[in-house]
């Protein structure tokens, strides 16, 4: 019987008249192999761009700093990579990442150091650009997606498509290419110049792990990623709720908790443990992790302090420690719907939206954002662009938008234009005709919707062509930011909303089933 | 049934869809290599610019002199008038030499990505009438030829565009057009010259197909041929021969005096005549004879005047020609007995092909001369995919040395990687998936059985051991020459990997030449 079906489906494949049948129909390896060499093309022809900071001494940019981990890592002991002294001043690039970062650095440190020992010496490689530097720093980079990010994809697809086997193999492809070929990533880590590929890679096997149910193997994958950039917390609300949801589901929600306890413990402390001899190396670490006095937020960030910073003086209003207390319970208690609707009734796709919801309230609310943060409610995102293309389409379309002015910054325009349209020619892949996938959630609100792309497009242009006038020159970055950030409120109270409906719907089905 | 449902699926928005694909992943390679043909072809638009036509091709202010035929010449000054708005310093013809600005480096990139835009045109009209999924790997062969990625967009050349009028060319032949084709050929041989080697094929063909119909009509048709050619050909060559600068045009644009073989060797026949002097003289020097060395030598990468062999005769420009022309024999010989348009696109193929084995002093990047028109033919059997899979990625290994940079080392191996996987699955599932498209629903039931014999769906393309041992070998020779050689040799002997990717890829080459051959004697 089985067997019928899937000859039926070869059929119906090439009647369709299928573009790419030729392509998928030698299975999921094969065309990942052919989208993963197709990602890994693009992420060699951006990294021929600048990097930031390109030859804008003194102080650089994340390359810099990047280097200056390693150069920090393979020079001293473990013990003082955090510490401030005279061999590692901590105010110029100091590191402040979990251990697991500076790990990579040291390993990448190594690698830099057998090819070009002067690109990484102490002290003397401050600033150091060469031709070489800049290849093998952007070599490590390269090799990390390709070890980390390509193969967790790769699971995460495996598991995916094996959870929904309706799903046809070439919009399974598609969706690879979604996750592969995102924009933002591609230009914030081998343009910008930052390894978001190994926390964010460790984060989607985390995600694939709870997808084909292998609890304890996503929680060591996640606290990785935790371990390898404190931003992965924005997701924890979602997988500390899924999970509890589901072991509160099981025969013995105790033990079920405890055994993963058990498992992130057991990790951390397997990542932490040069930290963990003494209460005081421990903080100085989670000091450093946590940069309060850097602020609620810098520069022109999408949030919601940074634009409402225009009527509201949150920084002359309260002190940092208040903010820092107002911030995280506006964080949380945005995240709370999502968190509880996971408790309630944990499922794979809600799961899913979780992470989206809760990334987007850490990136709307809390405290110290980063405009490079939106690369996290984009990662759940591109996970969901089956489900929901037009989210994920809106959200990549005024992600970049809101990174616009710093890529500007970075020299990185032509590569923004190139992989814009890039983006946008995936999305709208010639497809099977009658694949009336994308429903749009917003038909009656076309005429807004055009307004709006019209808007920003017109504003990418005012933005290169135009200078601010004198007396606010920031007004154009005000002004994207304040778009985008109206963007990104909306599609997180409709993603917020889709989740609840989920149970909705499900429980009605379960209805209707029983009815039966 | 099937192939007419497929018709009315809208090829211009796919053609759209893969020449703006192209075009985003061309302006994200903007920033790689410049190498000397950004200043060669600065140094056109500068001459022709400001400098009166009756002196582009006598100036001599920069070592890179115009040497391509007038039409291309035009092409040049027509650019020239959008360089001085974006940038004067570009059209200078003294102060802008050596010119490296970031304006003039995109301005040229971005010539190039636009002008491909004529052979995006030229591959939609070719195979807008053929099944969907056949178009499509051709579209994928041409447009992403990485190749041509290579060449044009990586190097910096034109070779899209002229390639577009070739087969602009073509399609009007195999339409049955022939005025139409006839007169795009010679506007193509007033572009770049090089492209005349596939001239004889063109006129027997055009002879034999176009000019028939009885004494009467048969000359009256070679008149007209003859008066679209001549119209060209004026147009383009006038002004000089107004301006008394006909012979300078020529000399220039034929110069003879560079050698047999260009720096790096293209991968043609001449490859294994220098190999076989080289040991003849290196043993028969062993056996006591006295032979006399050559005074200039092929390793040291000179671009001399005379071809020095030690032993076996001296070859002229007269002698590459008459073999070039002994080796186009065959397929004139055939186009005269029964010229059919079906089979032209593989006459011109097969006489660039000749032209680059013979031919005097052959640029590696004239492989695409033949590797992109053959693409029109590629998915007609699964001999032919065979046959286009090894070829296309040897000649596209060949042009590897032109990216000698470290930096675009890993692009070009994935470029060629990701065009072997798309080649690899485009061939085996077409092939294995024909019986599927071409069936009708009675014959489904049968179908099913064929399709669910996965043995036959995994080996559809099945290249054969030799192909594979040889493709295996390809990557031996680039391993060597990357790794290994430095490791036993340090720094001597410095041409050898070069001389090793010319050796093994000419093999590549002369196996595809055969195999053409073959095909042009054998089809009836």
């Amino acid at each position: 019987m089985g067997n019928k079906k899937e000859r039926k489906v070869i059929i119906v494949d090439q009647n369709d008249n299928n573009p790419w049948w030729w392509l998928v129909n030698k299975g999921l390896g094969a065309s990942f192999l052919c989208i993963s060499l197709f990602a890994l093309l693009v992420r060699l022809a951006v990294s021929l761009h600048p990097y930031s900071g390109a030859g804008n001494p003194p102080k650089f940019g994340d390359f810099e700093a990047q280097r200056h981990w390693m150069e920090i890592t393979i020079n001293l002991p473990v013990k003082e990579w955090y510490r401030n002294s005279t061999a590692n001043d901590l105010s110029y690039w100091g590191l402040d990442y979990p251990p697991l970062t500076a790990y990579q650095s040291y390993v990448h440190g190594i690698f830099l150091k057998s090819f070009l020992p002067e690109s990484v010496s102490l002290f003397t490689s401050r600033g150091y650009e060469s031709y070489l530097g800049k290849l093998l720093m952007r070599w490590t980079v390269l090799s990390s997606d390709v070890l980390v990010f390509l193969p967790a994809v790769f699971y995460f697809v495996i598991s995916y498509s094996a959870s929904r086997p309706h799903r046809h193999k070439s919009e399974i492809a598609w969706l690879m290419a979604m996750i592969l070929l995102n924009p933002c990533l591609i230009l914030i880590d081998h343009g910008h110049f930052q390894f978001n590929c190994i926390s964010l890679g460790l984060t989607i096997g985390a995600v694939a792990a709870i997808i084909s149910s292998r609890e304890l193997v996503a929680c060591a994958l996640f606290t990785l990623a935790l371990s390898h950039k404190q931003m992965s917390a924005y997701f924890a609300p979602a997988f500390f709720s899924h999970l509890l949801g589901r072991c509160l589901r099981r025969r013995n929600p105790f033990l079920e908790v405890s055994k993963l306890a058990l498992i992130v413990m057991g990790t951390f402390a397997l990542v932490w443990w040069p930290y963990l001899h003494s209460k005081e190396a421990f903080l100085e670490v989670l000091a450093r992790l946590a940069p309060f006095e850097r602020g609620i937020y810098e520069d022109y960030v999408a949030n919601f302090w940074c634009t409402t910073s225009v009527l509201i003086k949150w920084k002359k209003l309260f002190n940092t420690s208040s903010l820092k207390l107002i911030s995280l319970a506006a964080t949380l208690s945005t995240c709370l719907p999502s968190m509880i609707q996971q408790i309630k009734d944990p499922s794979n796709k809600g799961f899913l939206y979780a992470l989206l919801n809760s990334s987007f309230s850490f990136y709307l609310f809390s405290f110290q954002v980063h405009e490079k943060s939106i690369l996290l409610p984009l990662l759940p995102a591109s996970l969901l662009a089956l489900e929901e293309p037009l989210v994920f389409r809106w959200l990549i379309h005024f992600g970049l938008f809101s990174m616009f002015p710093l890529l500007c910054r970075d020299q990185l325009v032509l590569a923004y234009i190139a992989l814009f349209s890039l983006f946008y020619l995936l999305f709208y892949a010639p497809r099977k005709k009658d694949s009336g996938k994308i429903r749009s959630f917003f038909t009656l609100k076309l005429l807004i919707t055009t307004l709006l792309v019209f808007c920003s497009f017109v504003l990418h242009i005012v933005y290169l062509a135009m200078n601010p006038p004198k007396r606010y020159p920031f007004l154009f970055e005000a002004i994207i930011m304040l778009v985008s950030f109206t963007q990104f409120v909306w599609l997180a109270l409709y993603t917020n909303k889709k989740q609840w409906m989920l149970q909705k719907q499900s429980t009605w089905v379960e209805k209707e089933k029983k009815l039966l | 049934m099937e192939k007419q449902k497929q018709k009315p699926s809208k090829p211009i928005k796919e053609i759209l869809w893969f020449s703006l694909f192209s075009t985003s992943i061309k302006l994200l390679l903007l920033p790689s290599y410049r190498s000397t043909d950004f200043e060669v072809h600065r140094n056109w638009l500068a001459t022709t610019h400001s400098l009166p036509l009756s002196h582009w091709y006598s100036d001599t202010t920069s070592q890179w002199t115009l040497d391509y035929p007038p039409f291309f010449a035009y092409f040049e000054l027509f650019l020239s008038f959008i360089a001085a708005q974006i940038d004067p310093a570009i059209v200078n013809l003294h102060e802008g030499l050596n010119y490296k600005a970031d304006s003039v480096i995109y301005f040229q990139r971005i010539t190039v990505i636009v002008s491909d835009l004529i052979l995006h045109y030229a591959i939609y009209r070719i195979t807008r009438n053929l099944d969907s999924t056949k178009r499509r790997l051709i579209w994928i062969l041409v447009i992403w030829s990485p190749a041509l990625l290579i060449v044009d967009h990586m190097h910096f050349q034109y070779n899209g565009f002229l390639l577009g009028f070739l087969l602009i060319s073509i399609s009007a032949l195999i339409e049955g057009r022939d005025l139409m084709g006839g007169f795009f050929f010679a506007v193509l041989l007033c572009f770049k010259h090089l492209f005349a080697v596939a001239a004889p094929v063109y006129f027997v063909y055009l002879l034999r197909h176009y000019c028939r119909g009885g004494l009467f009509k048969g000359f009256g048709r070679l008149l007209l041929m003859g008066l679209a050619v001549v119209v060209v050909f004026v147009a383009a060559f006038w002004p000089f021969v107004y301006h008394n600068q006909m012979l300078q045009v020529i000399h220039r644009m034929f110069p003879f005096g560079r050698g047999l073989c260009h720096a790096f060797w293209a991968p043609n026949f001449w490859v294994f005549y220098i190999m076989a002097d080289k040991l003849l003289a290196f043993f028969l020097r062993r056996m006591g004879f006295n032979v006399q060395r050559p005074a200039g030598s092929f390793t040291s990468g000179l671009v001399g005047d005379s071809s020095p062999f030690a032993v076996l005769p001296q070859i002229t420009p007269l002698v590459t020609f008459i073999m070039v022309l002994l080796a186009i024999s065959p397929c004139l010989f055939k186009a005269w007995k029964n010229p059919q348009p079906r089979k032209v696109a593989r006459w011109i193929t097969y006489a660039y092909s000749c032209g680059f084995l013979f031919g005097w002093h052959v640029h590696e990047k004239a492989t695409l001369h033949f590797l992109i028109p053959l693409a029109i033919n590629a998915v007609d059997s699964i001999n032919d995919a065979r046959h286009y899979f090894l070829l296309s990625i040897v000649s596209c290994y060949s042009l590897f040395p032109l990216l000698f940079e470290t930096r675009e080392y890993p692009i070009k191996v994935t470029l060629l990687l990701l065009h072997c996987v798309l080649m690899w699955f485009g061939f085996s599932s077409y092939f294995s998936g024909e019986t599927t498209t071409n069936s009708n629903k009675h014959l489904q039931k049968k179908n099913y059985e064929d399709i669910s014999d996965k043995g036959k769906l995994g080996v559809g393309v099945g290249v054969g051991w030799l192909c594979k041992s040889y493709l295996l070998g390809l990557v031996a020779v680039e391993i060597w020459g990357q790794f290994l050689h430095t490791l036993f040799f340090g720094n001597k002997l410095p041409f050898l990997p070069l001389m090793l990717v010319s050796v093994y890829s000419a093999l590549g080459i002369m196996y595809s030449w055969i195999w053409q051959l073959k095909w042009i004697i054998l089809s009836s």
